[in-house]
């Protein structure tokens, strides 16, 4: 059966821990999207809450304050994979009560 | 694409791999593949690896379910990008496009089997509302699937909530459904790799 535990472990270990351009407070706040710095705030709130939001403006802010395309692109990766674990760390809470043997 | 690097920053050997896409397929490199191949060993190689499993590992849903899930979660998004790429997918993985479209559209579900059905409404949920119950969950296991079928449709979520909201983050262009008919060829022959 598919099994995406290790692959999803990796995946989230390097961009929050690894090698990167945005620093490392930088990107773990983007991925719990908390704590994040105020130029990127608006930003990583749209990318986790509502992508289909976000606008060449967003992206703009984020680059005339300071940050580099390179940091916008690993800010903005972990935002969305930020939000993407915490619904599936949920669900798989729910299905494991749901199916839990008395 | 809203950030240049993702269109034009790739190495001299991605792009001549970019090249040659582009004279074999005749059809523009679509936003997806270059996000993918951009600083790879940041975000495409290791989330590659999990889309990979999520899709094509083994499973009990059939290859056209998993990219109906995938579409399902683009829709309940409203990741046009990610539709068409699925929905183009799935089309041809299940032989017909019409019970594809007609789930999409929200108007017929009788194509579909129970399991699946009641999947597909908890993976809207959870994609809409970031969460579901323990209820939820007893509600999908009463329709007929399985434990390990709802982690693997959970897996399918997880993919398709991460590129969905860079897609639409990164301002992924839209192109004709010509080039999303060739990806669909190539990620039913290739995977996500």
């Amino acid at each position: 059966m598919s099994d995406i535990t290790q692959g999803r472990i990796k995946l989230v270990n390097r961009i929050v821990e690894g090698v990167g351009t945005a620093s490392l407070s930088e990107r773990r706040a983007a991925f719990n999207n908390s704590g994040v710095a105020e130029a990127l705030c608006a930003l990583v709130d749209k990318v986790a809450m509502h992508p289909n939001s976000v606008t060449e403006e967003d992206i703009d802010a984020a680059k005339t304050s300071g940050f580099s395309e390179d940091q916008v692109f690993e800010i903005v990766v972990c935002a969305a994979i930020g939000q993407a674990t915490r619904q599936y760390e949920a669900a798989f809470a729910a299905l494991q009560a749901a199916t839990r043997k008395e | 694409m809203r950030l240049a690097i993702l269109d034009t920053g790739h190495s001299l050997g991605t792009k001549t791999f970019f090249a040659l896409i582009r004279i074999v397929s005749r059809q523009p490199v679509l936003d997806v593949v270059k996000l993918v191949k951009y600083r790879a060993d940041f975000y495409g190689k290791p989330m590659s690896a999990v889309t990979q499993e999520a899709m094509r590992g083994d499973s009990s849903w059939s290859v056209a379910d998993r990219e109906l899930m995938a579409a399902f979660v683009a829709s309940t998004n409203q990741c046009e990008f990610c539709i068409k790429a699925h929905s183009a997918v799935a089309q041809r993985a299940y032989g017909s496009g019409k019970a594809v479209s007609a789930l999409l559209a929200g108007s017929d579900t009788t194509a579909i089997n129970e399991p699946l059905r009641a999947t597909l409404v908890m993976l809207r949920k959870l994609t809409r509302e970031h969460t579901v119950s323990a209820d939820d969950m007893r509600a999908v296991v009463a329709a007929g699937a399985s434990r390990q079928q709802i982690q693997d449709a959970l897996a399918v979520a997880f993919s398709f909530n991460v590129i969905g909201r860079l897609a639409d983050a990164f301002g992924f262009y839209v192109p004709g459904s010509e080039a999303f008919e060739a990806g669909a060829k190539y990620l039913l022959a290739r995977g996500y790799r």
